[in-house]
């Protein structure tokens, strides 16, 4: 129950974060980084991966309806809560992993890093070519995908450490 | 049966991914192939209500601005109003014709509460909607030039599709000649846009004045656009006509919805011919 509680409570605040603030950042014209797939990244795993997947997909949309971009972020967030767990699996180099124990934070450095990495570059390759839907930008949906992924990138890093510290 | 009925449950969460990523991804085309009767958009209750309050908070930063360019606005207007004063004082004769107060537009007042302007399909968010008479496909312009056209109304809310949105398509012509062009916007600045399908016949210059043509039923004549930037010629063709323009798009606060009244007229004429 508490869970239930502390990951709604989660879901808004991310919304609300990214709607109110990183939206309007702009930072060198352009760049707003995408901090609400914190949510996907922390969320825990389960067997069940209908929840999840239902949920990116709400967050995803809302974000577009707060953005006019029709489902742009929908569909990349979703893409990522389908990937996590193969590639934690693949991380970890493990054909099973044990739910009830596992715990994001608990992951060696490296692997924690390249697990948020990958995540958010896929995430953002996919919001960019969705966005430009054309095979002659894709010079420029590589250096926004490039140069917003590493804002996010650093984003969530200290939202972890933040989120880490206050427990 | 049984093999099917096994097949689901061992894709399931696949099956659901997919389901779900169609729907994203047909909003997405939605949104890129036309704008109209579209789902998801900033004009409803929940997502206009955020904007509105973060509007409220932002307002008073940008007050001096605007102020400044309401009277700017008013001192255009006043040596308007005397121009036409000098004309009408010879008319010694008082005629009630009521031919003489035809009005065509009508100007409705609105705030921007959500501007978006680093996208390549950029759209704002105005604080009126439905209630106060707005209807999709009004032009919105404010006092230095054209904003965009209304997408999606709710009750309290509309969206407009910004000028900066590659869907954007809007008729203009030169100040000082009669020849047409269409403004589109190719996505990278947000203060240039281009002018395209501009006769060869026309003689521009840089720094030559561009207006609203008064061609559709959405912008009347007039309305100041921007200044040529620079073009080139090539193969006897205008090749990229840079516009810059009067508007900072990335600060818009005030701005009037234009209402045409003939528009439905207009309209049903135009569909007995094409």
């Amino acid at each position: 129950m508490n869970d239930v509680i502390k990951y709604s409570f989660l879901f808004i605040i991310l919304l609300l974060i990214q709607v109110v603030v990183l939206n309007n950042i702009l930072f060198s014209g352009y760049i707003n980084p995408l901090l609400y797939i914190l949510f996907i990244i922390v969320f825990p795993l389960m067997r069940d991966r209908g929840l999840i997947l239902v949920l990116s997909f709400l967050l995803g949309l809302f974000v577009d309806f707060f953005l006019d971009s029709g489902g742009i972020n929908a569909a990349a967030t979703l893409a990522i809560a389908y990937l996590r767990l193969p590639l934690l699996k693949g991380l970890l180099r493990k054909s099973d992993i044990d739910f009830l124990v596992f715990n994001i934070t608990k992951l060696p450095f490296t692997k924690l890093l390249s697990y948020i990495a990958i995540l958010t570059f896929t995430h953002h390759l996919i919001v960019f070519s969705l966005e430009y839907f054309k095979l002659s930008e894709i010079l420029t949906i590589l250096s926004r995908t490039i140069l917003t992924g590493i804002f996010t990138f650093i984003l969530i890093i200290f939202s972890l450490l933040l989120m880490n510290k206050s427990k | 049966m049984q093999q099917i009925i096994s097949f689901i449950i061992k894709y399931k969460y696949f099956i659901l991914f997919m389901l779900l990523e169609v729907i994203a991804l047909n909003f997405t085309v939605q949104s890129h192939s036309f704008h109209k009767s579209k789902f998801v958009n900033s004009a409803n209750v929940l997502t206009g209500g955020i904007y509105n309050k973060i509007h409220s908070f932002k307002q008073y930063t940008s007050l001096k601005g605007h102020n400044q360019l309401l009277l700017e606005e008013n001192v255009r207007l006043k040596n308007k109003l005397s121009k036409t004063l000098i004309n009408s004082i010879h008319d010694t004769v008082t005629v009630i014709d009521s031919l003489k107060y035809f009005q065509k537009y009508s100007y409705t007042f609105a705030n921007v509460i959500n501007n978006q302007y680093h996208k390549k399909h950029n759209y704002l968010t105005v604080n009126i909607g439905s209630k106060k008479g707005v209807k999709p496909d009004q032009g919105v312009i404010n006092s230095k030039g054209i904003i965009g056209i209304t997408n999606t109304t709710s009750n309290n809310y509309a969206t407009v599709l910004s000028i900066l949105n590659e869907n954007s398509k809007i008729n203009v012509k030169l100040l000082n000649s009669l020849h047409f062009g269409t403004l589109i916007w190719n996505g990278k600045d947000y203060n240039i846009l281009q002018l395209v399908d501009l006769p060869i016949q026309a003689d521009i210059k840089e720094g030559d004045t561009i207006i609203t043509g008064g061609r559709s039923t959405i912008f009347p004549k007039g309305i100041p656009v921007g200044i040529i930037l620079d073009f080139n010629k090539k193969n006897n063709s205008y090749k990229s006509i840079n516009i810059k323009l009067f508007n900072d798009m990335s600060a818009i606060g005030p701005v009037n919805i234009i209402t045409n009244f003939d528009k439905k007229e207009i309209n049903n004429l135009e569909e007995t011919v094409y």
